[in-house]
C-alpha cells in the first residue's frame, strides 16, 4: 500500500505548481488552466483521505468539485471570449484598466 | 538458461498472457479493419449498381493489401507552418484510443483452461466493474484527435471541419451516454459481462429476453448517436469529400491518413460490439435453450457457405481465382465439418463467440447499408437533431425506465396469471 | 518496491511533469495538452486509490468536456504564443524561489501532520458505484439538487455572455 502521505505531498506539489503558473503566466487562458490544476490537486487530496478514512464522503465531494469546476469553466471562458472581443488581446497585462 | 526462462514465464504468466492477448487483438482488429474496407466498397458499389474492386485478386480480395502498400510507400508531406508536435500527435491519439477501446469488450463468457490458468476472452479482466464507463471515457477523449488535427493543419478548411466535427461529437456524446442508462438500470452493473448475464436470466425466452424489447427507444437513440459519434454517414458532413474538401484530415497524407481511417473503422467495430452487448444479448443465442438443433447452426452455416465459395470459385474468370477461391471455400467447409467431428466441448465453446461475431457483423452490415442508402444531414440539421430530438428522447427513456423498474414489484402479479 | 509503489511513482512523475510543462510552454494549446496529461495521470492515481467511479468521471467530464471547452476557446480565439513583456526582473528572480518555498512549506507541513494517518490496511477497498450513488441520493441529495440548479444558471450565463451584440 502506498502511504497516504505520498498522495498528499503530491497534491501539495501540484497545488504549488498551480500557484506558480497562476502568478507567472500572462495569457488569460493559461491562468484559467492553472486554476483547474489547483482544483485537481485538491481533488487528489480528497480522494486520498477518503481512502485512508474508509468512508466515501471524500469521493462524493470530489464529484461536486468537478461539477462546480465545469460550471465555472463555462462561465469563465464566456467572460474570456468577451474580453478578447473587446480588448483584442489575451494578455492580462493589457487588461488592467477599466477604460478600454 | 532454459529454466531461467521457464521461471520467468511462470512467475509473470499473467503479464505474458495479457501481452499475447493484446498482440492477437491488435492483429485481428487491423485485419478485420482492412477487410471491412473491402466489404464496404463492394457493398456500396453493389447498392449503386456497379462492381466494386474486382481486379486486384479474386473478387478484389487483395485490394486492402494494395491499399496498405500504397499507404506505406506514398510520399508523406508535412505542410509548412503546422505545429509539429500537435500535427503528429493527433492521428496517433485517434488510433491508440480506438484500439484501446477494444480491450474491454468480452468476446465470450467461458475461459479457456490452458497451462492450469483460466484465460478469458477479453484483454481486460472479466470483473472490471466500470467496463462501460471506460468505453465512454475513451470516446470522450477521442474528440481531441479530431479537434487537434483540424487546428494543427494551419489551414481554413481543416480548422472549420475539425471544429464542426468535434462539436458534433461532443453533442452526440450526451445522447449516447444517456440512452444507455436504461440498460444499466436493468442490469444493475457497468460490467459488460454482467449486462449480458442479466439478459440471460430467462434462457427459455431466447430472443425475447434481450434488452432490445424493453429498450427499443434506447437502442435507436444509442445507435443514431453512435453513428454521429463515429462521423459516419448520414452524419459525415464534416468529412465528406464534396463538402469541406475532406474536413479535418485534409492535410494528412499517406500513413497519417491511414491512421485516421483505421481509427474510424475500429470505432465502428467497437460501437457494433457495444450495441450487440447492450441491446442484442451479446453472446446469447436467439433460440431458447431447449432447442438443441441450434447447437449445430455454426456448422450448418459454414458448410454450405464453403461449398458455395468453392462452386463460385471454380467458375471464376482468372486462373488465380480458380485456385484461391476453391481453397478458401474448402477451408471454410472444413472448419464447419471439424465442428461436428471434434468432441462436443469444442462446439459448445464456439457457440458464444459465433453468435457474438455474427451479431457484430450484422451491425457492420447495417452501418455500411446506411452509408450506401441515406443522404447526409446538413450541419445545422445535424446539431438540431442531436440537441432537440435525441437528448430529450434519451432523458424520457431514462425516466420511463426508472418508473417501470420502481412500479414493477407492485404490479408484478398482473403478469403472472397462468404461467410460471 | 511493491508494484503499487512503482505505479504511484510513475503516475506522480507524469503528473508533475505535466504541471511543469504547463508552466514552461509558451503556446496555450501545449499548456492545455499538458493539463490533459495531468488529469489522466490523476485518474490513474484515483484508480490506484480504489476510486474507480471518480476516475472514470474525471476522464469523461474533466478530460473529455471541460478541457475540450478550453481547447475550443484557444482555437477560436487564435491564441498565439505569449508575448514577452519586460516587467520587473525582481519578480522573476525572487518569485520562483519563493513559489518553490511556498510549495515546500505546504508539503512539509502536511507531511508532518499526516504522518499518523495510516493508509487503509484493507487493501483492495474498491468503492463501488452503487455505494457512491446511494450516498449522493440519500445524504447529499440537497447539494446534488443545488448543483443541478448551479449548472442551469451557468448555462444561462454562458449563453448570455457569448451572444453577439445586436
Amino acid at each position: 500500500m502506498v502511504p497516504t502521505n505520498y498522495y498528499v505531498i503530491l497534491s501539495a506539489v501540484l497545488f504549488g505548481l498551480g500557484v506558480i503558473a497562476f502568478i507567472f503566466k500572462r495569457n488569460i487562458i493559461s491562468i484559467f488552466m492553472s486554476i483547474e490544476l489547483m482544483l485537481n490537486a485538491v481533488n487528489l487530496a480528497f480522494v486520498a483521505f477518503s481512502q485512508s478514512k474508509g468512508n466515501l464522503d471524500g469521493q462524493v465531494f470530489v464529484l461536486f468539485v468537478i461539477i462546480v469546476a465545469a460550471a465555472e469553466a463555462a462561465v469563465g471562458l464566456g467572460i474570456i471570449i468577451l474580453i478578447a472581443r473587446n480588448r483584442q488581446s489575451l494578455n492580462v497585462e493589457r487588461v488592467d484598466l477599466l477604460k478600454l | 538458461m532454459i529454466d531461467f526462462l521457464t521461471n520467468f514465464l511462470s512467475g509473470h504468466a499473467d503479464l505474458i498472457i495479457t501481452l499475447v492477448k493484446i498482440i492477437l487483438l491488435v492483429f485481428i482488429a487491423l485485419t478485420v479493419n482492412a477487410y471491412l474496407t473491402w466489404f464496404e466498397r463492394k457493398m456500396v458499389a453493389h447498392i449503386q449498381s456497379r462492381w466494386g474492386p474486382h481486379r486486384v485478386g479474386p473478387h478484389g480480395l487483395l485490394q486492402p493489401a494494395a491499399d496498405g502498400l500504397k499507404f506505406l510507400f506514398k510520399e508523406d508531406p508535412t505542410p509548412a507552418g503546422v505545429d509539429k508536435f500537435v500535427y503528429y500527435l493527433a492521428p496517433l491519439l485517434a488510433l491508440t484510443l480506438s484500439l484501446t477501446s477494444l480491450a474491454v469488450i468480452p468476446f465470450g463468457p467461458d475461459p479457456i483452461h490452458l497451462f492450469g490458468r483460466d484465460i478469458y476472452l477479453s484483454v481486460s479482466p472479466p470483473d472490471l466493474n466500470i467496463g462501460l464507463l471506460v468505453l465512454f471515457a475513451i470516446t470522450a477523449l477521442s474528440v481531441y484527435g479530431v479537434a487537434l488535427a483540424g487546428w494543427s493543419s494551419n489551414s481554413k478548411y481543416p480548422l472549420l471541419g475539425g471544429l464542426r466535427s468535434s462539436a458534433q461529437m461532443i453533442s452526440y456524446e450526451l445522447a449516447m451516454t444517456l440512452s444507455v442508462v436504461g440498460v444499466l438500470l436493468m442490469a444493475n452493473s457497468f460490467n459488460l459481462s454482467d449486462i449480458i448475464k442479466a439478459q440471460a436470466a430467462h434462457p427459455e425466452r431466447g430472443i425475447f429476453g434481450w434488452n432490445i424489447w424493453p429498450q427499443v427507444i434506447g437502442f435507436f437513440c444509442f445507435f443514431t448517436a453512435a453513428i454521429a459519434e463515429t462521423n459516419r454517414a448520414p452524419f459525415d458532413l464534416p468529412e465528406a469529400e464534396s463538402e469541406l474538401v475532406a474536413g479535418f484530415h485534409t492535410e494528412y497524407a499517406s500513413f497519417k491518413f491511414a491512421m485516421f481511417f483505421i481509427a474510424e473503422y475500429t470505432s465502428m467495430i467497437t460501437v457494433s460490439c457495444l450495441c450487440t452487448i447492450m441491446f442484442f444479448g451479446g453472446w446469447l443465442s436467439p433460440f431458447p435453450a431447449s432447442w438443441h438443433f441450434a447447437y449445430y447452426l455454426p456448422s450448418l452455416i459454414l458448410i454450405p457457405s464453403g461449398i458455395w465459395v468453392m462452386w463460385d470459385g471454380i467458375r471464376y474468370e482468372t486462373i488465380w481465382g480458380r485456385i484461391v477461391l476453391p481453397g478458401i471455400g474448402a477451408v471454410i467447409a472444413l472448419m464447419g465439418i471439424a465442428l461436428i467431428v471434434l468432441p462436443h466441448s469444442v462446439n459448445d465453446y464456439i457457440q458464444a463467440p459465433f453468435w457474438f461475431l455474427s451479431k457484430v457483423f450484422g451491425f457492420l452490415f447495417f452501418y455500411v447499408w446506411m452509408r450506401g442508402t441515406l443522404p447526409r444531414l446538413r450541419y445545422d440539421q445535424l446539431m438540431a437533431f442531436g440537441w432537440k430530438l435525441l437528448l430529450p428522447v434519451s432523458i424520457a427513456n431514462v425516466i420511463a425506465t426508472s418508473f417501470v423498474i420502481i412500479i414493477y414489484p407492485y404490479v408484478q402479479h398482473w403478469f403472472s396469471r397462468g404461467g410460471p | 518496491m511493491t508494484p503499487q509503489l512503482v505505479i504511484f511513482f510513475v503516475l506522480a512523475t507524469l503528473a508533475v511533469a505535466g504541471a511543469l510543462s504547463l508552466i514552461l510552454q509558451k503556446h496555450p494549446i501545449h499548456s492545455a495538452l499538458s493539463l490533459i496529461v495531468v488529469m489522466v495521470a490523476l485518474a490513474g492515481l484515483y484508480l490506484l486509490l480504489g476510486a474507480e467511479f471518480v476516475a472514470a468521471v474525471q476522464i469523461i467530464v474533466y478530460g473529455g468536456a471541460i478541457m475540450v471547452l478550453f481547447v475550443f476557446v484557444i482555437m477560436l480565439l487564435n491564441a498565439g504564443i505569449e508575448e514577452h513583456t519586460n516587467f520587473s526582473k525582481l519578480a522573476g528572480y525572487a518569485g520562483v524561489p519563493l513559489g518553490i518555498a511556498l510549495t515546500g512549506f505546504i508539503a512539509a507541513a502536511i507531511a508532518r501532520s499526516t504522518d499518523s494517518v495510516q493508509a487503509a490496511t484493507t487493501g483492495g477497498n474498491i468503492a463501488s458505484t452503487r455505494q457512491i450513488s446511494t450516498m449522493i441520493f440519500k445524504e447529499f441529495v440537497y447539494p446534488f439538487e443545488l448543483t443541478s440548479f448551479l449548472i442551469l444558471v451557468a448555462i444561462m450565463g454562458a449563453i448570455v455572455l457569448a451572444q453577439r451584440e445586436k
